[in-house]
């Protein structure tokens, strides 16, 4: 019951999507659609069990006094000031994305540069790493560093100031052989998620069981 | 006035993420945190907002586009594998969450094998099926077929899957180095995207 239940419904749910992408005729071809639809609800439902897993950390960290309980108050505070914005703008213009409102405020003046800033931060980073790691040692790495300075170069007008050639030079690096190796591993990658996605509904991979 | 004030709190939190830069501190931490939980909550409200809501509430409680009463119906099932997605909160019949998982995985495989060879698998394959007419046809043909014999470990690497494996090698490096250069100048962009906020939205140097 605990691992037979949930094999068959992995097993019909799979099944079903499959079919209804051969034969989209009524009923299955609505099943697909159906399906997808539930998918997006039951995930809705998901949610709420990571909120309530980072609420309840937080308000454990808190109660204990735990070292950096301020920081896990900055978190509750957050969260619930953002869910009442979001529920007073709902409840006053069924629109949560209404211009003007107080969760599209805390949308464009606190999510959109703290992402943006997290995003800009790596650059540094990557900067960094670059500098350690790129060392013209080998053919391989040599390819790497040359190839990773000619797209920085040839993305920018001073590559163009450089030499002429290089924003064209760049072009085909991205078309020829950087989408020959990509379209390689992507191959690769949909030949390995097909077999997985296979053994999953065939019940031979049920490490999602445990 | 608003404005005004809202451009400063954003200003305080993008200066409070680069102060990382220098070592780890107060305010940035105070930043990282408050991006955590605002996001959740935003995550969750876009989510119920945006699927549950029209997708469930809407047609099972309203009627707003359902057909039929049967379609309203229906929504009982997602709902009730919802529900069992909850059921982690209770330890003694936590299981049942096994159902809502297997109904998710099964339609995640199911899309796994169509969505792959629908939207992957064939147009790459397609996309390398190109007459040997040009230096870059041929490039992008020997390109893909290289990379192939590079990952695959089933045949010992030796002969001439040594030299495909070589040459496959070879692509992978410029393909590695051309996406980190990529990926660089878009942190980049982002980067001047936020320093641009500072001098002219914030401190108004920029005119």
């Amino acid at each position: 019951m605990k691992k037979e239940i949930p094999l068959a419904i992995t097993f019909l749910t799979g099944v079903i999507i499959v079919v209804t992408f051969f034969i989209p005729h009524q009923p299955l071809g609505g099943m697909q659609q159906r399906l997808l639809i539930w998918y997006s609800i039951v995930l809705g439902f998901t949610l709420l069990l990571g909120v309530d897993s980072l609420l309840r950390s937080n308000l454990q960290k808190i109660m204990r006094r735990a070292p950096g309980w301020p920081y896990a108050v900055v978190v509750v505070a957050g969260f619930l000031a953002t869910l009442a914005a979001g529920i007073h703008t709902w409840a006053t213009t069924k629109d949560l994305l209404s211009l003007g409102s107080s969760f599209m405020y805390i949308y464009t003046y606190m999510i959109v540069p703290l992402q943006a800033t997290m995003f800009a931060l790596l650059a540094f980073f990557i900067a960094s790493a670059a500098y350690r790691a790129f060392r013209a040692r080998t053919l391989e790495a040599t390819l790497l560093l040359v190839t990773a300075a000619i797209v920085m170069l040839g993305r920018v007008p001073v590559g163009a100031e450089i030499w002429d050639k290089l924003p064209g030079l760049q072009d085909w690096i991205m078309e020829i052989p950087q989408m020959a190796a990509k379209r390689g591993i992507f191959i690769g990658v949909a030949l390995g998620t097909i077999a997985m996605s296979l053994r999953v509904i065939l019940g031979l991979e049920r490490t999602y069981l445990s | 006035m608003m404005h005004i004030i809202g451009t400063w709190i954003a200003a305080g939190l993008t200066l409070a993420i680069f102060s990382f830069l220098y070592k780890d501190n107060p305010f940035y931490k105070f930043a990282e945190h408050l991006y955590v939980g605002v996001s959740a909550a935003f995550a969750i409200l876009y989510t119920w907002a945006f699927d549950v809501w029209p997708m469930l509430v809407e047609p099972m409680f309203y009627g707003r586009g359902a057909a039929s009463a049967a379609d309203r119906w229906i929504l009982l099932v997602p709902m009730l594998f919802g529900l069992l997605m909850l059921s982690r909160w209770f330890p003694k019949i936590g299981w049942l969450s096994r159902w809502a998982i297997a109904l998710t995985v099964g339609i995640a495989a199911g899309l796994g094998i169509t969505g792959q060879i629908q939207g992957i698998l064939l147009p790459q394959v397609a996309g390398t099926l190109v007459p040997l007419t040009s230096l870059d046809n041929v490039l992008m043909v020997v390109g893909v077929i290289s990379t192939l014999v590079y990952f695959y470990f089933s045949i010992a690497q030796k002969g001439a899957v040594k030299v495909g494996s070589r040459l496959g090698m070879i692509f992978i490096m410029v393909a590695f180095g051309a996406s980190f250069g990529y990926t660089v100048m878009a942190r980049i962009s982002l980067l001047i995207g936020r320093l641009y906020f500072l001098a002219y939205d914030w401190l108004h140097l920029v005119r």
